[in-house]
């Protein structure tokens, strides 16, 4: 039996935000109608049937607003809305949509009030909803925070539902057969006799239907794509080269460009000497744009070769110079001024803490700043043309895209057509739009031809908005072979406070992400306390893949494993014996039994064990290491996580391996540092992960035993650098307490 | 000039000093080999070269005298190499970008060496960065085309 959900008829199209946020009802205009954007796009005889899927002659296309970067979200979206459409896997055209209010990320804010994750607590679920209903208002279509399943899971099953019943009631009126007689298969209608009515050519009359009070959607038990193995749908042309991201698209009479600008982020140009490079051949122009210039040639090489002999003058940043004069603002914000949160506080932590007396323990830990460097540096092609611009990029926000594109060229947002496109890879750098501007700069001093502009490696690398670097300061008392007391004060810059500055707002109140990860964790400590300091802006920063939790994992948990050790208790049995939560304390035992805890290794070896709980996923890695002559050999990685159903198990287990790559591998080797107020690194031979050779053999567990539905790109992230730092320590004896660990251990 | 790309003879009239990646992407419109770093540090323009896996960011087109294949040269959907196959099996991609370079550092590994060791294969694919974290499937993938290929 499937569970009947109500829509209320004229907002079934924005989906059951209207159920799960009902709470609030009232309270704010919640039942505005969105428009549907695919309305305005129809020729007779198409149809639209909900912002999700559009049936014309040619076929079938289902709508995939949230942006792919790797993680399969297009075919994710799709199976979601092909599931309760009946149609065949691959039966079908995806398209990303354009921006549109209707296609707001209700799940992206739902995490961003202070309530942990497990709180299940009246408050904390109507806080959620708000975020719902916040994330509608302001139209936020929005990809991040691991939110796309989560968001879609019931939007997009309810549009392939109604679709489906309109198609069917279609069907019913032509062959004046009842409803309840006709059945459907892979996009046809089948009548009582076996006639097959394709869904094609049944969108026109699908269209004059009522929409329907309710839909049931299908059990799980009924499912055919979702939970099963699915081929990805771009999985084909990415193993044959033939996909087009960006940077591939060409276009008649197109112009290749690239920019150069002061990797002293906001410090501007002074001067630019550019005899020598507009000589250059195959340059058509060089054109001015906001803080540098832009280079526009034959050729993207040819742009390159130019732009490396521009001489600019940059102008002073506004920001300290180097990484140590950074650190020295980090380590002087923890001040009763700079306090942000204190939303975890239990028991009487100064208390216990003076009474231990020289007994405390306390450390000092680091991360540094690190680049996003996606594999496809950023682009994006521009055409300005009559007052409009035409956009083709990769972008996790397309209607902040939109205006902001529209505001430098001082049109109308509706004179901004956004061609989404696929991206090889993002980690959190496309939810900006600075790249995407000084495209559109460039295409306005260059206006009638499509311009393609191309960052070299060296710019992507030099012009990121890093991870914000953060320092804890970690005290605690161990009494009885158990951790008793534990304060945690972190220090970092504002992710949030940075990004809502450069969209011209401010973000009010404490952020959470200075803590996420470290406050909110299901542990009953008797004594428990995590402070927030934020340290005033010096380079703008932004959210990469996790967040703070990138951070913070590794802060709460390496010194939680301190206090372990210093009480003489087991890491795994004494996280379980504090576990206040029960999923979370599955995955610990999952974990434990996956990776044989407890068992004897041989000399030189050793596990370490972390946990973390993001947005909204308790995970729980163990990590094992060798040391050997040539240096630590991470061996294996067992992962056990709970995101309730997991709807694509060959993805979902592609997403819990690169996200654990990604954990260790800048764990282990990056960091972005500064001199004269610009990163050193510039490209891949200095900012680095690891390479196949020292990737482990990773094993994936996910438990599904909770009713709820979560994404997984970003919550493998957090424990895997606390894994392996507690993990070296089990094999050597030395305590890192600074990321990357290769400045104090070396890895073979 | 004269290059030969996927059996295709084209005439360019170039710098010769232009790496071939960007003959084939901006003159050529072949955009199979990706630009990653432009150092050749990352991998992602890998090309074949007379049967070689070659960076085609750091090689000049002038120095390029034997003929090219690239992943579209490669295979096709309608006709896999065995190491697409394998890719497509093993659903390797996640952004996909780093994977042409990868699968073409495999294709041209696996024909000079049928009988690979892990060890090999693991050194033999460790120049080719992916940032998305594919390592164990490509890993997976390389043992299952060499087993494919007839070696093991
Ligand atoms: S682009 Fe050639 S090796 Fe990176
Ligand atoms: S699949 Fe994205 S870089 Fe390798």
């Amino acid at each position: 039996m499937g569970r009947v959900r109500t829509i209320a008829r004229r907002t079934f199209l924005i989906g059951t935000a209207a159920v799960a946020g009902g709470l609030v009802v009232g309270a704010i205009a919640y039942h505005w109608p969105l428009k549907n954007p695919l309305l305005d796009d129809l020729d007779e005889g198409d149809a639209a049937l909900t912002p999700y899927v559009r049936i014309d002659r040619n076929g079938i296309t289902i709508i995939t607003p949230r942006a792919d970067l790797g993680q399969g979200a297009y075919s994710m979206q799709a199976a979601l809305v092909a599931e309760e459409l009946d149609v065949a896997w691959g039966s079908f055209s995806v398209e990303p949509g354009l921006p549109s209010a209707a296609y707001y990320n209700g799940a992206v804010l739902a995490e961003g009030f202070p309530f942990a994750a497990t709180n299940d607590g009246f408050l904390a679920n109507r806080a959620r909803g708000m975020g719902g209903v916040i994330s509608k208002l302001i139209g936020l279509q929005i990809t991040g925070g691991s939110s796309t399943v989560p968001d879609g899971y019931e939007k997009l099953r309810m549009a392939g539902a109604v679709a489906r019943q309109l198609l069917l009631a279609a069907a019913a009126k032509q062959t004046g057969v009842a409803v309840s007689a006709l059945r459907t298969q892979d996009g046809e209608v089948i009548t009582p006799n076996g006639d097959r009515i394709p869904y094609r050519t049944l969108g026109a009359a699908a269209a004059q239907m009522r929409a329907p009070s309710h839909v049931t959607l299908k059990d799980p038990t009924e499912w055919r794509l979702l939970g099963q193995p699915m081929q990805r749908l771009d999985i084909a042309e990415k193993s044959t080269g033939v996909t087009k991201y960006g940077i591939d698209l060409r276009f008649p009479g197109m112009v290749y460009a690239t920019v150069r600008t002061n990797p002293r982020i906001g410090g501007g140009m002074l001067s630019v000497d550019d005899a020598a490079a507009k000589a250059a051949k195959g340059v058509i122009t060089i054109v001015p744009i906001t803080g540098g210039v832009g280079v526009i040639a034959d050729n993207s090489w040819r742009a390159f070769q130019a732009a490396a002999l521009l001489q600019p003058q940059w102008g002073p940043a506004p920001y300290p110079s180097t990484s140590s004069e950074i650190w020295e603002n980090v380590a002087a914000s923890f001040t009763d001024d700079l306090k942000d949160s204190r939303f975890k506080n239990e028991g009487n932590v100064d208390g216990a803490i003076s009474s231990a007396g020289a007994q405390a323990l306390s450390a000092e830990y680091r991360v540094p700043f690190l680049a996003h460097a996606a594999l496809e540096p950023l682009n994006a092609i521009v055409r300005f043309d009559e007052g409009a611009l035409a956009i083709w990029t990769g972008t996790q926000v397309p209607r902040f895209l939109q205006e902001a594109a529209a505001k430098v060229a001082g049109i109308h947002a509706d004179d901004v057509t956004l061609h989404a496109q696929i991206s090889g890879g993002s980690f959190g750098r496309r939810l900006e739009t600075d790249y995407v501007v000084q495209a559109v700069e460039v295409a306005i001093a260059y206006p009638g031809v499509p311009v393609k502009m191309t960052w070299t490696r060296e710019e992507d690398m030099t012009h990121d908005f890093p991870r914000p670097l953060a320092m804890a300061r970690a005290r605690g008392v161990v009494q009885n072979g158990q951790v008793h007391a534990y304060a945690l004060d972190i220090a970092s810059p504002s992710v949030s406070a940075s990004q809502t500055s450069r969209l011209g707002a401010s973000l009010p109140g404490p952020d959470l992400g200075i803590v996420a990860g470290a406050w909110d964790q299901p542990f009953a400590i008797p004594h428990y306390r995590v402070t927030g300091y934020r340290v005033p802006e010096t380079v703008p920063v932004s959210a990469w893949r996790s967040v703070g939790a990138s951070a913070n994992g590794f802060l709460h948990e390496c010194f939680l494993d301190e206090l372990i050790h210093a009480a003489g208790a087991d890491p795994l049995r004494e996280r379980i014996r504090l576990c206040t939560d029960d999923a979370s304390r599955r995955v610990l035992e999952a974990v434990g039994e996956m990776s044989g805890w407890g068992t004897p290794l041989a000399a030189g070896r050793g596990r370490g064990l972390a946990f973390t709980l993001s947005f909204g996923v308790p995970v729980a890695e163990v990590v094992e290491v060798t040391n050997t002559p040539a240096g630590i050999t991470i061996d294996r990685v067992f992962v056990a996580c709970e995101v309730g159903r997991v709807l694509d198990p060959v993805n979902f287990e592609s997403q819990v391996e690169g996200g654990v790559i990604w954990g260790l591998g800048h764990a282990m080797n990056a960091e972005i540092t500064y001199a004269d107020a610009m990163p050193e690194q510039t490209n891949f031979h200095q900012f680095y992960g690891m390479n196949l050779g020292q990737a482990p053999v990773i094993v994936v567990q996910a438990l599904e035993t909770v009713h709820q539905v979560r994404g997984i790109g970003e919550p493998p992230v957090p424990p895997a650098a606390p894994a392996l730092a507690n993990a070296i320590f089990a094999a050597t004896g030395q305590r890192v307490r600074e990321l990357p660990l290769r400045k104090h251990v070396r890895f073979a | 000039m004269r290059l030969v790309v996927n059996g295709q003879p084209h005439e360019l009239d170039l710098e010769p000093e232009m790496p071939l990646l960007w003959a084939l992407r901006d003159e050529l419109g072949i955009t199979g080999p990706k630009y990653g770093c432009g150092v050749g540090v990352c991998g992602a323009c890998t090309v074949h070269v007379g049967g070689k896996a070659v960076r085609s960011c750091s090689a000049p087109v002038g120095s390029v005298k034997e003929p090219v294949t690239t992943i579209e040269g490669l295979g096709t959907r309608e006709s896999l190499h065995p190491v697409q196959k394998v890719w497509i099996e093993l659903q390797v991609a996640q952004c996909g970008y780093c994977q042409s370079g990868q699968i073409m550092t495999a294709a041209a590994f696996l024909a000079g060496n049928r009988q690979p060791t892990d060890e090999q294969i693991d050194q033999a694919m460790s120049a080719n960065l992916c940032r998305c974290g594919t390592y164990p499937r490509i890993r997976a993938a390389v043992r299952r085309a060499a087993a494919a290929l007839g070696g093991r």
